[in-house]
């Protein structure tokens, strides 16, 4: 009888989990799964895969979001972040970056809203010198410090202030990479055809 | 059970003083069993919760001072955050929670604690594993999602260590001397069979895309749900009744309750993803899981405050009552406010803000963190044969943790409205709801130090009591002057 009741009991503790599991994760994910790049995708170079492990390694997914929402839905749409995201957008990705916070704004497009590499090495390389009242940490260490720039290397141009004396400034490897990272986040690509063939997925503009 | 209330021993036969002596000898033995390990895996946990309160200082201060520890990549706030998270969640909660269930399981199944070699080798592992996890991730090598930013070799290590700490469990609960299962026994058991498959499903690289986002955010919900309160409700349904001396309310609500927590938690993930790029039917399935959590919730809030009522002027002496309630009552609260929280029309406002992170330390601080407390209040004299020696640390902890932790979920609720209105109003630049934040991130470093000093009193305590200093007392270590005595 104790035996039984046990047994019943670890089942039904067992059928709840893997239920929600199923449920929850299973079906979405088989949904998901049969969902083929938008021919406007691109897939990530060498040099933004690179960058993108830097975005994973300073844990830049703790204040910036990968997810424009719909019209309706928060001001994303009027903001211009860029269309309403759909699974499409993200089957390169792994690990996921969607994030879950916007101490900064959403990042999903951010090549379309700032194309300039000037601005965002001057950015990674001390927030305030672009955004004064910017919460965001610096990442010195994604830049070296030079006597003079290499040939295919552009100094940062920072204020007198704070630049060094006699030496120019100018992103590593690590600093470029991540640059051309965040310049590869344009998703404004179309994606009706995949949109309409998933009409399950998030609402539609 | 042995709930052997004080006034059982007015019986004056023979035959049941005999039994009387049996049980008190019979329990002393069952704590000696649980004594080594309960001790290895709440030090451990108050070790943890030392590192992880000062990491979420430093973290807290850096929105305050975005410069301060700037130039260091190890010291950045993007690398330090996952650590905070980590070393608390896994730490912390997960090893003194450990040795609370131990403990416990000792008493409810009525045995000596089984296969204690097993505890041991856990507890060394389970260190091992969050050394070299906080390790990697401070030195770059992050998993990258939240709540699994631990990479595979920590991950495995701590896996490993679970593992080892169940068998060691179902070993004793297999042994077990009593007829009935208390409701305790049941969320211990369940966690322990729900964790460690979670774990594995979450660490097994299977997923990738929006797919591998829906498993995140199930995993992210259900460590909270399946394995950390857990611990707070199996510690609670234990001690309340306990320090009371009388029977929980209702066995029946306690198994509507347990019943309903295992069926709904579970697909409540979802909701962490409200308006993204996700089948609109996942999240909508979630949100009304998340409505339905009003039903254990209630169940156990029915359950826990029915038994207390009446009894509450117990919590101006005793720590352990005033702790566990102060825990329970959160507990009730935080998970009314995670329903409404789930709900798309608040989510619209707070899904991206720190209204989240206030909603997180209610939860695991204000209630699973506060039970934690109370019990090892409760567990460590009769373990170590030492009572508590300054009853005034144990108020100054209980204001300091409960006032901080207050000042913190207040200021991060209302800033992170302030912050959602803010970013959903397209009229303004984004700025604005940064800066709109920056007086409620200086009242969250104000709270965050606060729980951070309770902390740190609590270890003071804690390593008194070990070691067996300061001065001894002869009768439980009371918060104020006892008008009537309870069966603590």
């Amino acid at each position: 009888m104790m035996f039984i009741r046990s047994f019943v009991f670890f089942l039904g503790v067992l059928a709840t989990f893997l239920l929600g599991w199923a449920g929850i994760v299973g079906l979405p994910d088989i949904m998901i799964s049969k969902v083929g790049p938008p021919p406007g995708l691109k897939r990530y170079t060498a040099d933004q895969l690179y960058g993108r492990s830097i975005y994973i390694r300073e844990g830049c997914i703790y204040c910036h979001s990968q997810q424009p929402r719909p019209t309706g839905f928060g001001a994303d749409q009027q903001r211009f972040w860029g269309r309403p995201a759909v699974p499409a957008d993200y089957v390169y990705d792994k690990p996921h970056l969607l994030g879950t916070m916007r101490t900064g704004p959403d990042l999903f497009n951010i090549a379309v809203r700032q194309p300039s590499e000037e601005w965002h090495v001057l950015h990674l390389y001390n927030p305030r010198l672009v955004s004064k009242e910017s919460l965001m940490p610096p990442y010195p260490w994604l830049f070296e410090e030079k006597l003079s720039p290499g040939p295919d290397e552009k100094p940062l141009a920072l204020p007198d202030s704070i630049a060094p004396k006699g030496k120019v400034v100018v992103p590593t490897s690590e600093g470029k990479a991540l640059v051309a990272y965040l310049l590869s986040l344009d998703h404004t690509y179309p994606v009706h055809q995949v949109a309409a063939e998933n009409d399950t997925t998030a609402p539609k503009q | 059970m042995s709930t052997t209330t004080r006034e059982e021993s007015d019986v004056k036969s023979p035959a049941a003083a005999e039994q009387q002596i049996a049980d008190e000898v019979l329990r002393i033995n069952i704590d000696a069993s649980a004594t080594s390990p309960t001790v290895l895996f709440l030090t451990s946990g108050i070790f943890w919760l030392l590192v992880g309160s000062a990491l979420g200082v430093i973290v807290s201060l850096k929105f305050n001072l975005p410069e301060w520890l700037g130039s260091t990549p190890a010291l950045t706030f993007g690398r330090l955050r996952p650590v905070h998270l980590n070393t608390v969640t896994y730490g912390w909660i997960s090893l003194a929670g450990c040795g609370v269930i131990v403990w416990l399981v000792g008493r409810l199944c009525r045995v000596e604690i089984r296969w204690r070699g097993l505890l041991y080798a856990s507890a060394v592992l389970w260190n091992l594993g969050l050394l070299v996890g906080s390790t990697l991730v401070i030195a770059g090598y992050s998993g990258g999602m939240e709540w699994l930013e631990f990479p595979l070799p920590a991950a495995a290590i701590i896996a490993l260590a679970f593992v080892l700490f169940a068998a060691s469990i179902f070993k004793t609960f297999s042994v077990r001397q009593v007829e009935h299962v208390y409701v305790s026994l049941w969320y211990i058991l369940a966690s322990l069979i729900w964790f460690p498959i979670l774990y594995l499903v979450a660490n097994s690289g299977a997923y990738q895309g929006v797919g591998e986002a829906a498993m995140n955010w199930w995993y992210g919900h259900n460590a909270i749900t399946m394995w950390f309160t857990p611990i707070g409700l199996a510690a609670a349904y234990y001690f309340i009744p306990k320090v009371i001396g009388r029977p929980i309310y209702s066995y029946y609500l306690g198994l509507l309750g347990f019943w309903s927590f295992a069926l709904f938690y579970n697909w409540n993930g979802l909701h962490h993803l409200v308006g993204g790029p996700l089948p609109t039917w996942a999240i909508t399935v979630s949100i009304v899981a998340s409505l339905m959590m009003f039903v254990p919730v209630m169940a156990v809030a029915v359950n826990h405050h029915m038994t207390a009522l009446g009894h509450l002027s117990i919590v101006k002496y005793s720590p352990t009552l005033r702790f566990v309630v102060f825990g329970a009552m959160s507990y009730t609260a935080v998970s009314f406010q995670g329903s409404l929280e789930a709900t798309r029309t608040v989510q619209e406002v707070v899904h991206f803000t720190h209204f989240t992170v206030a909603h997180a330390h209610f939860a695991m601080y204000a209630f699973v963190t506060m039970i934690l407390f109370g019990s090892v209040y409760y567990i460590m004299p009769r373990i170590a044969k030492w009572e508590w020696p300054y009853p005034t640390l144990i108020k100054t902890h209980f204001w300091l943790s409960a006032l901080g932790v207050a000042i913190y979920v207040i200021a991060l609720t209302v800033g992170g409205w302030l912050q959602g209105l803010a970013i959903n109003n397209p009229t303004h630049p984004f700025i604005e709801a940064v800066n709109i934040t920056k007086s409620y991130l200086w009242a969250r470093s104000i709270g965050g130090t606060m729980m951070t000093l309770g902390n740190l009193l609590f270890a003071y305590h804690f390593a008194l009591v070990v070691y067996r200093a300061g001065p001894r007392r002869f009768a439980p270590a009371w918060m104020q002057k006892v008008v009537e005595v309870p069966s603590e």
